[in-house]
């Protein structure tokens, strides 16, 4: 038995301080971009969330630059991003992607300059690689409070706005037909992907803080009919994937090369992504099976009851 | 109606509509528009694409200002977020992938611009199924909408206008799209609900004759401007004509009605064969 647990585990996994702080945060943060994105998943919004933690390289960077932690950055940048893409047109269904890509193109460029004076000040890349693609084990436990104070308002939010964003998920007009601020709700909404994203960023990074926020939700909602149920689901499914990722990741330290664990961001986004094919072909079954009995209670209800001859007729 | 009282025009009307003018962009999109609809009747808003029916249920709403006239519903001047007011847009984009069942949606007609989560289950739950009876909808208040068929969908949101107990529902070509069976349950159920509970029904259409067996009057529409009244009063050849600013014709047939353009210096008529839903204003509206 123990020496199952010692193969999934591998020795000093409980114990050690960083993989503890990744179990937390990455738990934390799951639960919250599970909940956020399903009405990123809803609205249609996955580019702007993608775009929103993107522009946050700009912002961590800049952070390391002058020595505050990356996630101020990331959130302090997302947030303005926000507010940009909102003046820019994102509320108009046209504009809405170019909106979202001028300031995801201008974030970039931002975060390309001050990439490379992270760069040129610690001569290492590993500040870039770091704010990309983020590694769980190195959350600095200070930090711990505040993330998890900031995914509390996270929720707090989406609790308060959640049947104001479904009604005017489901139609703006009807949601301004009884009076709901649609405008108001969709900037407060696109201010709480923008949090909700660079918590993500913190924890696997920029570039893939789109996979929590897309991904598990995306994988709820093939799984659930309920709204609720869906950020419930959401949130574990992204737990799960989490906390799977740090196991792998923590055991790829014994895998060659040796003594080079692989990135734990690539674990997690993997298992976000297996997760998401995994549902699907449970949707799918449930489907199938779902129709072949109905095609059967209605065979039966017919006299005669011939087999159905038309699946060629067509 | 026979009613006894004089006309004062305010009496007992719930939706009053005076003079309406509407400019957008430079153009006139509807002009000096009255009409008056009372509680428990059913009132066509007739017209082809394009006439200008869903900008005037946009100024009845509140969604668009009148740049002249006034808008009175149940006595009193518009505001945004009238309770009186029940409405079924035209267009609501039911995905399969949202994570809606039907009930869900009928309860976002309940308290879908609250803060919070919902609380107070049961009640809420008896008001939905309730509601979820009433049009017909109990055998599939637990799928998703976006799985529905075009006529379930349309009970839904029905279900969704109602459940907040408006006096006048309005509803923006709710038959678009339907087939004929589930036209025909979808208009019966409206009736029913129009006489059953006293409410005032406005229901916008480019097809009249769906809405023939059931409607008290009609208010047609044809680029921007409006003729209302009893049907046989408002569709005639003369008053159409007036309306389109082009000789029209006015052909019955089986009891239901026809209105064609007069053809250009031809004798008789052409009959175009035209998908209704596509029509250009001068012809329409057989199927």
């Amino acid at each position: 038995m123990s020496q199952v647990l010692n193969a999934i585990f591998a020795p000093g996994f409980f114990a050690s301080d960083p993989v503890r702080a990744g179990l937390v945060v990455g738990a934390v943060v799951a639960l919250v971009t599970g909940a956020v994105g399903v009405f990123t998943v809803i609205r249609g919004q996955a580019f702007a969330g993608h775009a929103l933690g993107e522009v946050g390289s700009a912002g961590g960077s800049l952070a390391f630059l002058s020595g505050t932690n990356p996630l101020w950055g990331y959130m302090g940048i997302a947030v303005v991003a926000a507010g940009l893409m909102e003046v820019l047109g994102v509320h108009r269904p046209r504009a809405r992607d170019v909106a979202t890509g001028l300031v995801l193109g201008a974030g970039l460029g931002f975060a390309a300059l001050f990439l490379y004076l992270d760069t040129t000040s610690s001569s290492t890349t590993g500040v870039t690689v770091t704010i990309l693609f983020g590694s769980l084990f190195t959350i600095s436990q200070p930090m711990l409070p505040s993330i998890v104070v900031l995914s509390t308002i996270a929720l707090v939010v989406i609790a308060s706005c959640y049947r104001m964003l479904l009604l005017s998920s489901l139609s703006p007009e009807l949601a301004a037909v009884r009076g709901v601020p649609v405008r108001a709700v969709a900037i407060a909404y696109l201010v709480i992907m923008a949090v909700a994203v660079s918590l993500a960023a913190e924890t696997i990074g920029t570039i893939l803080a789109t996979a929590l926020l897309v991904g598990p939700p995306a994988t709820a909602l093939r799984l659930t009919k309920r709204p609720g149920g869906a950020m419930a689901v959401a949130g574990l499914i992204g737990v799960a994937a989490v906390w799977i990722g740090i196991v792998l990741a923590y055991d790829s330290f014994y895998w060659p090369p040796v003594d080079h664990g692989w990135p734990v961001s690539f674990f997690v986004v993997a298992m976000v992504f297996v997760f998401y094919l995994g549902a699907g072909m449970v949707a799918a079954l449930g489907r199938a099976r779902r129709d072949r009995r109905v095609g059967t209670l209605l065979a039966m209800g017919e006299s005669g009851c011939e087999p159905h001859v038309d699946a060629d007729a067509a | 109606m026979t009613d006894p009282r004089p006309a004062t025009g305010l009496d007992d009307a719930i939706l009053s509509v005076d003079g309406v003018s509407v400019w957008l962009a430079g153009r006139e999109v509807l002009h000096d528009v009255g009409f008056r609809v009372r509680p428990g009747e059913f009132t066509g808003l007739i017209g082809p694409n394009g006439s200008g029916k869903t900008t005037l249920f946009r100024v009845i709403l509140g969604l668009q200002a009148a740049s002249t006239g006034s808008v009175l519903v149940g006595g009193r001047p518009l505001n945004r977020r009238n309770p009186i007011i029940g409405y079924v847009p035209q267009k609501v984009f039911l995905d399969p992938d949202m994570p809606l069942r039907a009930r869900d949606v009928v309860a976002l007609g309940l308290d879908g611009h609250r803060l919070g989560i919902p609380l107070g289950w049961g009640r809420r739950r008896q008001a939905v199924d309730r509601m979820l009876a009433a049009v017909d909808a109990t055998h599939f208040a637990d799928a998703r909408v976006g799985n529905l068929s075009g006529g379930e969908q349309q009970r839904v949101l029905i279900a969704h206008a109602l459940i907040s107990r408006p006096r006048l529902l309005l509803l923006d070509e709710p038959l678009a799209n339907l087939d004929i069976r589930a036209e025909g349950e979808v208009v019966a159920l409206l009736a029913r609900i129009a006489r059953e509970q006293r409410i005032a029904v406005l229901i916008s259409a480019h097809d009249v004759n769906p809405l023939l067996p059931v409607m008290d009057g009609l208010v047609y529409v044809a680029a921007g401007r409006t003729a209302s009244g009893p049907t046989e009063d408002v569709i005639r050849a003369e008053v159409l004509s007036a309306l389109y600013g082009q000789h029209v014709d006015v052909l019955r047939v089986h009891g239901r009605i026809l209105v064609v353009s007069g053809a250009e210096g031809a004798s008789g008529v052409t009959l175009e064969e035209t998908d209704s839903a596509t029509a250009a204003p001068d012809v329409v509206v057989l199927r």
